[in-house]
């Protein structure tokens, strides 16, 4: 919005030639296109956070009521104020789960990135596709042979169930970019660094780290929104013990009353760290989503 | 497969031959030291996800329902032809692929819309981008929740209640009020679907603009190309490999959706699709052979389409991606 | 057909099994529960919100066993409760279940029978318990396999103030057609006022549970006495289009997405006229809060050709047989639905949040009485009258009102309310609806037959 009144202002400065003038308004009118969209997908976020600050009744009003009187009663509520589960324990269960899942994505991804890139196996491309393919069979059809196992073990409401299943959700995404990430890196590098005799330590510390870093942020970053966000395995595998968030989110809706503001609050509370790690991480996120391919 | 355009081809690919190690006196030990790194991923992967999937190809052939476990029997091929032959699962199918098409093809292009108006430069491009990412990072049974109650909601949902607000300022008194979920279940869907893939398309589709040659499309303006040429000649082709990204992911992740039909309109008014309809089966019915014998004919049916997608669509897998 | 019965193949549970590589890290963690906590899986209703509230303050101070709860909606609850019961996986000592499930889970040996229990604790006065459900938890050999929580049968709500405004008058005992001619009639009394309030949210317990009601005092049933699907039936037909129409032309806006969370949100913010539902709507209605408390007038269920047309219908606390912890499941269960609770209810809470409908007592207590005073006499006949084995004009081969009381309802109810559902929301007619209904019936009478 600044942009088009700054513009226009300099442009008095000097003589300025037609076309320039054009494009500089055809910036203009972009930025703020670019700016109307951005509000609109942001738009059912900010009204979540806003309902969230209601009370119940100015919540459930048509047409909507933006300046109600603010409250914190809906967090109250979902942190266990008005009687029910504390939210504690299922948060700390999905950061388990997805932190946990998240490093052991990263540790048996890179070797095999490793083997499908830098020294490539024979038909690496067979073994990739298959990575991937894995990630087409339907979740559903292998929940019911999954929970019989899981039952057989004692490995019921266990959270590390939960852990080796991201896992090998996320693995073969996790495969899959950071085989394209170490694709980049150029061999006669690593050549080079090898005759001056580094060893593979320090080839991948000071070669391959540096140039992948981003991909490898942006991969983990992926492999934990995926985590935190599983319900299905979590609804099916999880009970008292290893409940996770977005199950318990399910649960903290009463068919009692009005409810808008608690279903806001509770749903912002849970994807926070969500938000948190990927409006901190964006930058890495777009550098890594480029497939290593920055200069 | 047709060659892309040259500007945007790496160099050709060294990766059919891999580089003479330098000790080959044993060949065979060498390639086991290849493939050692690539061994813990693998096993664990097929351990994981391949013996369930045989165990639910061993249950397809029975007839098991949990409510009445005294009657567990083997059937041969029988819940096969009792899938084949439900309308309902043929439905589900068709649900699904309309569903999946719809909600990659759509965000991608708008996900392509957005990321170039933010490969542009203006004022507070970095708050921009910051709401625009903000969707895909909102829990997914959240965003079904935020969609069904705070927005669709036709006494007291956003939509209804801004369709109200902006008829009263022109002065309408009874504006429409649509009833957005009864009237249009699948679309419902789609929408909330839509809202939250588009920026995962945008940040990939940004990244693939940010890098690209910007030396090529400087000489391309020198040459005189004009903007719709640079980005129809050069951008397009160099995003092919983003845009072949962004619908991969996207249709892996939504042909599996099962939070959005479950939560916005519980497989209701035609919605259900491929994954509610298999969970129905297990959870709701109990018919646990049935319920097997339909996710092994989706696995080998998304087999046989992502072997076709992949190997002869996509340049994912061809020569000009491999190794440099 | 069901009849043939084999041992259990055993074989692909071992394949399950074979992926033993994981097996090594068992014993780590899972639900299990020790003699000082149980675990109890229950549906997310307010009744239940209230009990967690008050269950840390005063069950387990008192006895110093840990109730874990795991609450969820009632879908998914449903889904887990058969899933864990059926598997007799063992996570949850205790869970809530209904008079459906409870003569189904009892034949396949997946609850304990608490007859021991009931006849060994004082305090619990099995007597009090009303009779019909008392019978209703009862499984074929007449052991009980579940205490209730709270009973509900259904009634009609209307709002007394508006009747009185537009004036009209509700009679004692209405028929249907006298529902739909005064639906008509209040409709838009106020700015976006609906006539009735109508359930069209598919789902077995949802939407099926009221047209069932209607369909039963209209004629209709879903099997005749030989297992023959009767869903095309003129009667079925009849009511049916009589529930799709009236709720299209007089009721709730997104009928089709409407469940009974939705009406009494519509009926407390007085976006409805009438509603046909649940009578432990009246609770919520009539609790401190509410803006529409002492407005609400209730009569009983609409008829047409039976006398009576109230639903039955519990939530009860069973044990599952795989529980290891028996006694302090025991205490817990009868903490719940015994009388001091609903007693602490009314004075922790207040007394129109009371678990009523299933205690005679509750019903002479004067308290109870004040609070529930516009309501609990019309509850109580309800509750009465219900009659599980004999809720229509013609003889049933299952028991149930509002359901088919066979394991194959959960499906076929879903399924079918689903096309009617869709019939609802204008997508196809009620005449295609049952069609496609009437053949999956069929299909699931074929195995009885």
């Amino acid at each position: 919005m600044t942009a088009t009144l700054t513009a226009p202002a300099k442009a008095r400065t000097g003589p300025v030639p037609a076309p320039v003038r054009r494009a500089r308004r055809r910036n203009a009118a972009l930025g703020l296109l670019a700016w109307i969209s951005g509000i609109l997908f942001f738009l059912p976020v900010a009204w979540m956070a806003l309902t969230s600050l209601h009370s119940e009744p100015d919540a459930a009003t048509n047409p909507p009521s933006l300046g109600a009187p603010l409250t914190l009663d809906g967090y109250r509520e979902f942190f266990g104020a008005g009687g029910g589960n504390s939210p504690w324990p299922p948060l700390i269960n999905s950061m388990t789960a997805s932190v946990v899942s998240t490093l052991l994505v990263l540790l048996l991804a890179f070797p095999a990135a490793y083997a499908l890139s830098i020294r490539p196996v024979r038909k690496w491309r067979d073994v990739l596709f298959f990575f991937l393919s894995t990630k087409m069979l339907p979740v559903v059809a292998g929940l019911l042979p999954i929970y019989l196992f899981a039952k057989n073990t004692g490995m019921l409401d266990n959270i590390w169930l939960l852990v080796i299943l991201y896992t090998s959700m996320n693995l073969p995404i996790a495969v899959w970019m950071m085989q394209s990430f170490l694709a980049e890196v150029p061999i006669s590098v690593i050549e080079a660094a090898q005759i001056d005799g580094a060893r593979l330590p320090t080839i991948l510390a000071r070669v391959i780290a540096p140039i992948t870093g981003p991909g490898m942020a942006a991969t983990a970053l992926i492999c934990f929104i995926f985590s935190w966000n599983e319900m299905l395995f979590a609804q099916v595998l999880t009970g008292v013990v290893a409940q996770t968030a977005p199950v318990f989110l399910t649960g903290f809706i009463t068919s009692q009353g009005l409810f808008l503001a608690k279903v806001c609050a509770a749903s912002l509370a849970i994807s926070l760290p969500v938000l948190a790690a990927g409006f901190a991480a964006q930058d890495k996120l777009v550098q890594g989503l480029s497939l290593g391919a920055v200069k | 497969m047709s060659a892309p355009p040259a500007a945007a081809a790496p160099p050709a690919a060294s990766a059919q031959d891999p580089q003479p190690p330098p000790a080959a006196k044993r060949p065979a030990l060498r390639a086991w030291a290849t493939r050692a790194p690539l061994m813990p991923a693998l096993v664990f992967l097929i351990v994981v996800t391949q013996l369930p999937f045989a165990a639910t190809l061993v249950t397809s052939l029975f007839d098991w329902n949990s409510l009445h476990p005294d009657d567990r029997h083997f059937t041969g091929f029988d819940n096969y032809s009792t899938v084949l032959a439900d309308a309902e699962v043929r439905e589900s199918v068709v649900t699904t692929a309309v569903l999946t098409a719809v909600v990659v093809l759509v965000s991608i292009v708008i996900g392509l819309l957005l990321a170039l108006l933010l490969d542009r430069s203006f004022k507070g491009r970095g708050i921009v981008r910051t709401m625009l990412i903000a969707p895909f990072l909102i829990v997914p049974v959240a965003a079904a929740l935020l969609w069904k109650h705070v927005l669709y909601n036709p006494e007291y949902g956003l939509f209804n209640g801004l369709l109200n607000w902006l008829a009263g300022l022109v002065g309408i008194d009874d504006p429409v009020q649509p009833e957005w979920v009864t009237d249009m279940p699948l679309l419902a869907v789609q929408m909330s679907l839509i809202w939250q893939w588009t920026p995962f398309m945008m940040l990939i589709l940004l990244a693939g603009l940010q890098s690209r040659p910007l030396d090529l499309i400087e000489a391309a303006r020198l040459d005189g190309a004009g903007n719709w040429q640079i980005f129809r000649y050069l951008t397009l082709p160099h995003l092919r490999r983003y845009l072949e990204l962004g619908a991969l992911l996207g249709s892996i992740y939504i042909v599996q959706n099962f939070d959005a039909v479950f939560t916005i309109t519980k497989g209701g008014l035609g919605t259900a699709n491929l994954p509610y309809t298999i969970y129905e089966t297990f959870y709701n019915a109990h018919e646990y052979g049935e319920a097997s014998a339909t996710g092994v004919l989706v696995v080998i049916g998304s087999i046989v389409i992502a072997t076709f997608a992949l190997r002869v669509v996509s340049s994912l897998f061809s020569e000009e991606v491999s190794r440099s | 057909m069901r009849s043939q019965s084999r041992k259990p193949a055993r074989a692909f549970v071992a394949v399950a099994v074979a992926g033993s590589l994981l097996a090594a890290c068992s014993g780590a963690g899972g639900g299990s529960s020790d003699d000082k906590s149980i675990n109890v899986l229950m549906v997310n209703n307010p009744q239940m919100a209230d009990l967690q509230k008050l269950t840390a303050k005063h069950f387990t101070k008192k006895t110093g066993i840990k109730v874990n709860f795991t609450v969820l909606p009632e879908n998914e609850v449903r889904d887990k409760i058969s899933q864990d019961f059926s598997n007799q996986a063992g996570q949850y000592d205790v869970a809530t279940i209904s008079n459906y499930e409870a003569p189904i889970y009892a034949k396949n040996d997946w609850l304990h029978a608490l007859d021991p229990y009931i006849e060994k604790d004082k305090k619990f006065e099995a007597k009090d318990i009303l009779t019909p459900m008392q019978v209703s938890l009862s499984g074929e050999d007449g052991k009980t396999y579940g205490t209730p929580f709270y009973g509900e049968s259904s009634f009609l709500m209307y709002r007394k103030d508006i009747f009185a405004e537009q004036g009209l008058k509700m009679p004692a005992k209405p028929t249907w057609q006298e529902v739909a001619d005064l639906a008509a009639e209040v409709e838009g009394a106020q700015k976006g006022m609906a006539g009735i309030c109508l359930r069209g949210l598919p789902g077995w317990g949802e939407l099926i549970a009221p047209l069932t009601s209607v369909v039963n005092t209209m004629g209709g049933t879903w099997f005749d006495e030989n297992w023959e699907a009767k869903l095309d039936s003129p009667e079925f037909t009849k009511a049916t289009k009589f529930y799709v129409d009236l709720v299209r032309e007089h009721g709730e806006a997104g009928a089709a997405q409407s469940g009974y969370a939705e009406c009494l949100n519509n009926m407390t913010q007085g976006k409805a006229a009438m509603w046909y539902d649940a009578t432990a709507g009246a609770g919520s209605l009539e609790e401190t809060k509410s803006p529409v408390k002492g407005k609400i007038g209730y009569v009983p269920a609409p008829v047409d050709k039976t006398k009576s047309s109230g639903w039955l219908y519990t939530w009860a606390w069973a044990m599952q047989k795989a529980s290891g912890n028996a006694d302090s499941a025991w205490k817990f269960i009868s903490w719940a639905s015994g009388k001091e609770y609903e007693e602490l209810v009314g004075k922790e809470i207040g007394w129109a949040n009371v678990p009523a409908g299933k205690r005679a007592s509750t019903y002479e207590n004067p308290e109870y009485q004040k609070a529930a005073k516009s309501f609990y006499k019309v509850t109580h006949d309800a509750i009465d009258q219900a009659d599980p084995r004999n809720p229509g004009v013609q003889k049933r081969p299952a028991p149930g009102i509002q359901f088919v009381g066979i394991p194959e309802f959960t499906d076929l109810g879903t399924k079918v309310s689903q096309e009617i559902s869709a019939a609802i929301a204008g997508r196809q007619s009620v005449e295609s609806a049952l069609e496609k209904s009437q053949k999956l019936a069929e299909k699931v009478g074929e195995e009885y037959q």
